[in-house]
């Protein structure tokens, strides 16, 4: 089981904002996940190495030269706001 | 000639002899959009005008006798979550509803480079993270085969776009079944390559540890085909292989003579639906007939797939949309007095609730004492099921299983019952956690809805699944039509 102060203390660390309704959906749904989550435990795993990534063995990095990369002014066009180069937000005090 | 039953290979080889051109078939293919997407929903962009541009310069180039690519002429559709350059890359997701890329992946390039003409970018479940489609910011796709039910997902656009005939080709992305269950449910041939044998440079990431890009046709030779061009080792990809191989094309014609073929036990006694195993067992029956020697095997981890495959995905999922912030790109709130505000306010207007439930249990998953101890042991069940597969290809060439134990669901019981459209990626996700190849291809119909079978591979073993598909196919001349529209 989850709890609504867990699931809110969760949501804070998401920067997410939800709703009572979300809260109940994600609460039972995340209930029975971690019942069958424990299932797990079933399996011995004592000497096992775990397997974060595929292909990692026999690869070498290749050689730090510097070529292009993206324009600066194209990538700034995806930005909500930019000036002067760079991204722009509104004036806030944290 | 009806330019949009052509297959893709047929396609290039007309508009080579000059029998119909380019232009006429992105036409044809533009017009037959224009006429089922309003209902069927496949797109969320049409490239219209690239299309018609990019078709003009392959015109061009067989008037001047230039030697044209390997995809000359082939009207292909991308899923969305796949960049290209100046044409908007959604992911399905309102967070990047205007975001417009300014460099193109590296599959992107491969196909430009051999002619392809990319006539848009297709619909998929927000960020790729569903089975359904259903999740997506641009509205539900729906089965060209029976329009009350779901292309499967989360490729369903391309899948539905390639059954209806909207393109010959489709490009998808595969991080748990996301390109063989939504092939399977729309009656087309889907392949899920090797990890590291696509690059995945300019894939918007889901799960890093488990995407591969994947491909669509309506037969195993076209689906083959789009998979040549995009194979190969990219230096802007770490997890891109450089392997050595030969034509996939020029072996399919082997058969499979003497192919060692693997039945597993577990799978075939899980709870499935009847009819999907039923007509699964008689294909196995033909793999005998066509000179294959199928034996029982043991895969024994199956029941901890699933909760092993949601332990990882979910983790990496929720870092990967830490990246949308409201600040860079994407979506950003209008109002807001605090840079806290403005994140909040972003991501919670941003996203679409399924991918901020798989946020929420991947930031459990990380970020709690608990969590974090079944995150390591998902890891280390992931070593015993790859080790599973590794005993089976030591003796076997191919493994064959149902590519989804049900038949596609209607369009909102996905919503009453999450885990039973979770399930359906059941038999598809083992390939993902251990990096192996597979394909679904079609083995018929059960009342009026399609089977699709999966064939899993080694690692770097695509010959073998694709050399299988295609004697099947051969034998069934499914060739993966339908009998839909």
């Amino acid at each position: 089981m989850i709890s609504k102060e867990e699931i809110l203390q969760l949501a804070g660390m998401c920067k997410l904002k939800l709703s009572d309704e979300e809260i109940e959906i994600f609460g039972a749904m995340f209930s029975n996940v971690l019942e069958q989550v424990k299932g797990l435990d079933m399996v011995n795993t004592e000497g096992i190495k775990p397997l974060y990534f595929l292909n990692s063995a026999n690869k070498s990095l290749r050689e730090d030269v510097a070529g292009d990369s993206l324009d600066r002014e194209e990538v700034l066009k995806n930005a909500p706001e930019e000036e002067y180069g760079y991204f722009k937000l509104k004036k806030v005090m944290d | 000639m009806n330019i949009t039953r052509l297959t893709a290979m047929e396609i290039r080889e007309k508009v080579i002899n000059k029998e119909i051109s380019s232009k006429e078939v992105v036409k044809a293919h533009l017009n037959r959009i224009k006429e089922l997407d309003e209902e069927l929903n496949a797109f969320i962009t049409i490239t219209e005008e690239e299309a018609l541009k990019a078709a003009e310069r392959v015109d061009e180039k067989i008037k001047n006798g230039e030697s044209l690519g390997k995809l000359a002429g082939i009207p292909i559709g991308v899923k969305d979550n796949i960049i290209t350059k100046n044409v908007r890359t959604t992911c399905g997701s309102k967070m990047l509803e205007n975001y417009i890329p300014p460099y193109d992946a590296t599959v992107i390039e491969r196909i430009k480079a051999e002619d392809g003409i990319i006539l848009g970018k297709t619909n998929l479940d927000e960020f790729a993270g569903s089975y359904s489609t259903e999740s997506s910011y641009f509205g539900v796709t729906k089965n060209p085969i029976d329009t009350e039910r779901v292309p499967g997902g989360s490729s369903g656009g391309s899948t539905a776009a390639v059954k209806a005939h909207e393109v010959a080709l489709a490009l998808g992305s595969d991080t748990g079944g996301s390109n063989r269950q939504p092939a399977s449910y729309c009656g087309i041939v889907g392949i899920k390559p090797t990890y590291g044998l696509v690059s995945r440079y300019g894939l918007v990431p889901l799960a890093n540890s488990l995407d591969v890009v994947g491909t669509f046709g309506r037969n195993v030779k076209d689906a083959t085909l789009l998979l040549e061009v995009i194979r190969g080792y990219d230096e802007k990809d770490p997890t891109s292989m450089e392997i050595e191989g030969s034509s996939y094309l020029e072996k399919l014609k082997e058969g499979i003579k003497g192919m060692k073929i693997a039945l597993p036990r577990e799978y075939m006694n899980m709870d499935m639906d009847s009819r999907v195993k039923g007509k699964v067992m008689e294909t196995v029956k033909l793999f005998e007939i066509l000179g294959g020697h199928v034996e029982e095997v043991s895969l024994p981890h199956v029941e901890h797939y699933w909760a092993t495959y949601y332990l990882i995905v979910v983790s990496e999922i929720s870092s990967n949309m830490a990246r949308y912030d409201g600040v860079g790109y994407g979506y950003r709130t209008e109002d807001y007095d605090s840079l806290d505000e403005l994140y909040i306010k972003s991501r919670t207007e941003g996203f679409g609730e399924e991918i901020k439930r798989s946020i929420l249990a991947g930031t459990y998953i990380l970020g709690s004492k608990e969590g974090r101890e079944y995150y390591e042991k998902a890891f280390r069940v992931r070593t015993l099921i790859k080790e599973d597969f590794d005993k089976v290809f030591e003796k076997y060439d191919v493994i064959l299983t149902p590519t989804t134990p049900n038949l596609p669901f209607k369009i909102g019981d996905s919503i009453k019952n999450p885990f039973e459209m979770y399930g359906s990626g059941i038999f598809n996700i083992p390939a993902n956690l251990a990096g192996l190849c597979a394909i679904s291809v079609p083995c018929g119909y059960v009342d009026g809805l399609p089977v699709g079978l999966q064939i899993i591979g080694d690692r770097f073993k695509e010959a073998n699944i694709l050399k299988a598909a295609y004697a099947l196919e051969e034998e069934l001349a499914l060739g993966g039509e339908n009998n839909g529209l």
